[in-house]
């Protein structure tokens, strides 16, 4: 296959651009293990842009470092699934101990270092991490031992066992876009037979919503993205999935890329759109070889480039641009905003990317699920595809499912299935609730579990974290707290401060330091946040909160002190600073 | 004839807290309201900068929906509260929030009394900081002869940077690094202030809501108590502010 396309000519730079800002940056820190001062100012005589954007940029995504990091720089993840965290022990604290290294300080003869980052979207594969960029999964106590010993002995990644680099599908139960593996180009003909206007009548027909999570409309975002005036019409795919617990278009772009670049393509028909960018998450970088493949095969069946399917003045071309660690870019403007070179700060909405996107250009931009299902839909009709799901919610919902259950995995449902029916058919016994949507979405008690999964009733993007009965909640919460104080983007005032302040006032009630009037405090925060910052993530960041207060007020209770008042510093916490540099750790440098 | 006249007032008015306020087409919910005379609470807007909408102490109820009133454009009919017990007591909130992320001294901070972040802690009554101090540690930067950067102060607010970029055509500053991170940057190759053109008289250098830009060896040109704010509230100063009309646009 490979061999064939060797002999084709299209050009490379149109599917992976070298010259992206994220990718010039990503290219020099492979070279350098860190991004210099002097590093920052080159970049921006290369590319003609102030210093200040430059460095703006280096500093906001998380896989960007201003100081050198380890030749093995290995960051675990913290989701509650997937996370160093998820066994019993603590497993950074274990690596971190076995290889002499601080958290986040790069050891001194420059071999190892060794931090944590969000969910990398291997919730079914267990605790994970990312070495040099490369997942590896299946952490244990013995593997973190024998990794160390790896590490120390300095051999390469292909000496180690290659058996920990295995990313499986882990599909357990397939639906019509799982199913649907038809021959390639099927729906781009179809549509191309059918025209631009006739085929969006086909979109909006099925009553297809947006995958990511919000749920809006796919035919009406194409109408009006059609509908605009502009110089340039662009169509992006958001393959950004962060959300804590969500790995379903980690498999879609594994086994499905072909439907969603036809997806994108079909996209393009009807927007006119002759330029398509797949905007690939930074954890999700390993898949990047892949899809340069998928493309490439797409280009020489004519599926993509000049005139596709013979079919004179439709070109279309789809270029990846890969990120860098930043959860914030999942929001569509903020993605743009990062596609466009600059940090992923979400745009002022309105207007919106339909009329001002890309390049201030419409754009329209879907979750990869989004394409793949709107090529099912052209090849098999909107009357198939709105036999399965609800009135509101038609079609098939790809669930990531994790956590505590015997299968995790990829589960596809038609909408409308019970939550119950989801914990029963992923082996999940004595659960106390079910994290849906990720920590930006929605806590179900186990009184709740006959909710169904749908726009109307319990939305999701695909995360679905199940929590069993001996899970402390409590500790979820401030895994979450903690998720949204590091991804917020800093830009409004609420989101950056209270998020902060939320991680401590959740410290103090695990702590055992908190009183009544915390939770009040807390609940006043949580709607602060969520009320007044600028974009979804500060919108949803305290939902957990809420729920949790709401649902499991015991878990709270039981840790407050019976007193009035109880101070938000900790004391003696204060003093280690005092203790580390006086070099004491005796009675007297303790409170009691 | 009385008739189409209302009509072509409510075609283009909106209310605020029950007033009928008029606008023109792209106008803001800020834009009219202070051309109307009403103060709407805002620390990262001045009037001639394209709003940014960082702050949020401009939230108002918009139709029943939470917006920044900056940043959000005026439309007809439009139903506006901005002056409730329940988003003034936000706004105290948000103050103190960007009091505890930074280190502010008003005691022996020399912008004291000309400061918007205090003057907006008196206008909304806050006595006390109510969250804990982050106490973080921000580089100061006193690399120019004329211009300090203490970032121990800065709100960022954006507004130098605006004003470096739009007016000043000299894009001196950015904001760079993400969440509580965040800090002001100088786009030189040394990120140092000393080694950019800003100079005292730019906007960039004069329009810092709070200490963070000050200007050298001015700090004493008025005395204590004598100060902006010491005479007058906010509410009364925001209604005059605009950045300097050029030249030609007078005529």
């Amino acid at each position: 296959m490979l061999v064939v396309m060797k002999n084709q000519s299209w050009p490379h730079s149109l599917i992976f651009d070298k010259q992206h800002l994220l990718h010039r940056l990503y290219t020099l820190q492979q070279q350098d293990r860190h991004i210099s001062a002097e590093t920052i100012v080159r970049v921006a005589g290369e590319f003609n842009l102030p210093v200040s954007q430059v460095a703006s940029v280096v500093d906001f995504y998380s896989f960007f470092y201003r100081k050198p990091v380890g030749r093995y720089h290995m960051l675990l993840s913290n989701c509650t699934s997937c996370g160093y965290q998820a066994g019993k022990t603590d497993l950074l604290k274990m690596l971190c101990r076995s290889l002499n290294v601080d958290p986040g300080v790069t050891r001194a003869d420059g071999l190892v270092s060794i931090s944590e980052t969000s969910c990398i979207g291997m919730c079914d594969h267990g605790a994970s991490m990312l070495i040099n960029g490369i997942p590896l999964v299946g952490l244990d106590e013995t593997k973190v031992t024998r990794i160390a010993g790896l590490v120390e002995q300095q051999l390469t990644l292909c000496q180690w066992p290659q058996d920990w680099f295995q990313i499986t599908r882990s599909i357990r139960q397939s639906g019509m876009l799982l199913n649907n593996t038809g021959s390639s180009g099927n729906s781009l003909t179809k549509a191309l037979s059918a025209g631009p206007g006739r085929t969006l009548d086909m979109i909006e027909h099925s009553g297809l919503r947006g995958r990511g999570g919000a749920g809006f409309s796919a035919g009406k975002k194409w109408r009006l993205c059609r509908e605009a005036t502009g110089d340039a019409h662009y169509v992006v795919c958001n393959a950004d999935e962060g959300e804590p617990g969500t790995f379903k278009d980690r498999v879609l772009l594994q086994c499905h890329a072909g439907a969603l670049f036809e997806g994108m393509t079909i996209c393009a028909l009807v927007i006119g759109a002759r330029k398509g960018y797949l905007y690939l998450r930074g954890e999700y970088r390993y898949l990047l070889a892949h899809l340069q493949e998928a493309l490439e095969l797409h280009y020489s069946n004519n599926l993509l480039g000049c005139s596709i399917l013979g079919h004179a003045g439709f070109d279309f071309d789809i270029e990846i641009v890969v990120g860098a660690g930043a959860y914030i870019c999942g929001e569509e403007s903020a993605l743009i905003e990062s596609l466009e070179g600059k940090p992923g700060v979400p745009r002022i909405r309105p207007p919106f990317p339909v009329t001002h996107g890309y390049l201030g250009q419409p754009t329209a931009v879907n979750n990869v699920e989004t394409f793949i299902a709107a090529a099912y839909i052209v090849t098999h009709g909107s009357d198939n595809f709105r036999m399965a799901g609800t009135e509101q919610s038609t079609g098939s919902k790809i669930l990531s499912v994790s956590g505590d259950c015997r299968n995790p995995g990829i589960y596809e449902y038609a909408f409308g299935v019970s939550i119950q029916e989801i914990l029963d058919d992923c082996g999940a016994d004595n659960v106390q609730a079910v994290q849906i949507g990720g920590p930006a979405g929605t806590l179900v008690a186990h009184r709740d579990f006959r909710r169904r999964i749908s726009f109307e009733g319990v939305s999701t993007g695909g995360s679905f974290l199940v929590f069993g009965e001996n899970r402390d909640l409590l500790t979820v919460n401030q895994n979450f707290a903690r998720f949204f104080a590091h991804e917020s983007c800093g830009f409004c005032t609420p989101c950056r401060v209270g998020t902060r302040l939320m991680e401590g006032s959740l410290q103090k009630i695990v702590d055992g330091r908190a009183v009544a009037a915390d939770i009040e405090e807390i609940k006043r925060l949580s709607s602060l946040i969520m009320r007044y910052s600028h974009c979804g993530l500060g919108h949803t960041a305290a939902n957990h909160m809420l729920d949790s207060l709401r649902q499991f007020p015991g878990l709270f209770e039981k840790r407050i002190m019976q007193q009035a008042f109880s101070p938000q510093i900790d004391l003696e916490a204060a003093l280690e600073t005092a203790r580390q540099i006086t070099h004491r750790d005796d009675a007297d440098a303790h409170l009691d | 004839m009385t008739n189409e006249a209302n009509k072509a007032i409510d075609a283009n008015s909106i209310t605020i807290d029950g007033e009928t306020v008029p606008f023109d087409a792209g106008q803001t919910i800020m834009d009219a309201a202070l051309a109307v005379k009403i103060y709407i609470p805002h620390l990262c807007h001045y009037p001639g900068l394209t709003p940014a909408g960082n702050c949020r102490l401009c939230m108002v109820e918009a139709n029943g929906k939470s917006v920044a009133a900056c940043v959000t454009q005026a439309q007809s009919g439009q139903q506006v509260s901005s002056n409730t017990p329940e988003l003034n007591a936000a706004r105290l909130s948000i103050t103190q929030m960007l009091f505890v992320e930074g280190n502010h001294i008003c005691p022996s901070c020399e912008k004291s009394g000309n400061c918007r972040l205090q003057a907006m802690g008196y206008y909304l009554g806050m006595l006390e900081e109510h969250f804990h101090q982050f106490n973080p540690r921000r580089e100061i930067d006193a690399s120019h002869s004329t211009v300090l950067l203490d970032r121990d102060r800065c709100i960022l607010c954006d507004l130098c940077v605006r004003a470096s970029r739009d007016v000043d055509k000299k894009n001196v500053f950015a904001i760079a690094g993400r969440g509580i991170h965040a800090r002001l940057i100088v786009n030189t190759a040394s990120g140092k202030l000393g080694d950019s053109n800003i100079e005292a008289k730019d906007l960039a250098a004069k329009i810092c809501p709070v200490g963070a830009i000050l200007i050298r060896e001015r700090s004493f040109d008025s005395p204590v108590a004598e100060r902006i704010y010491d005479r007058q509230s906010i509410s009364d100063t925001a209604m005059t502010e605009h950045v300097p009309r050029k030249e030609d646009d007078r005529g």
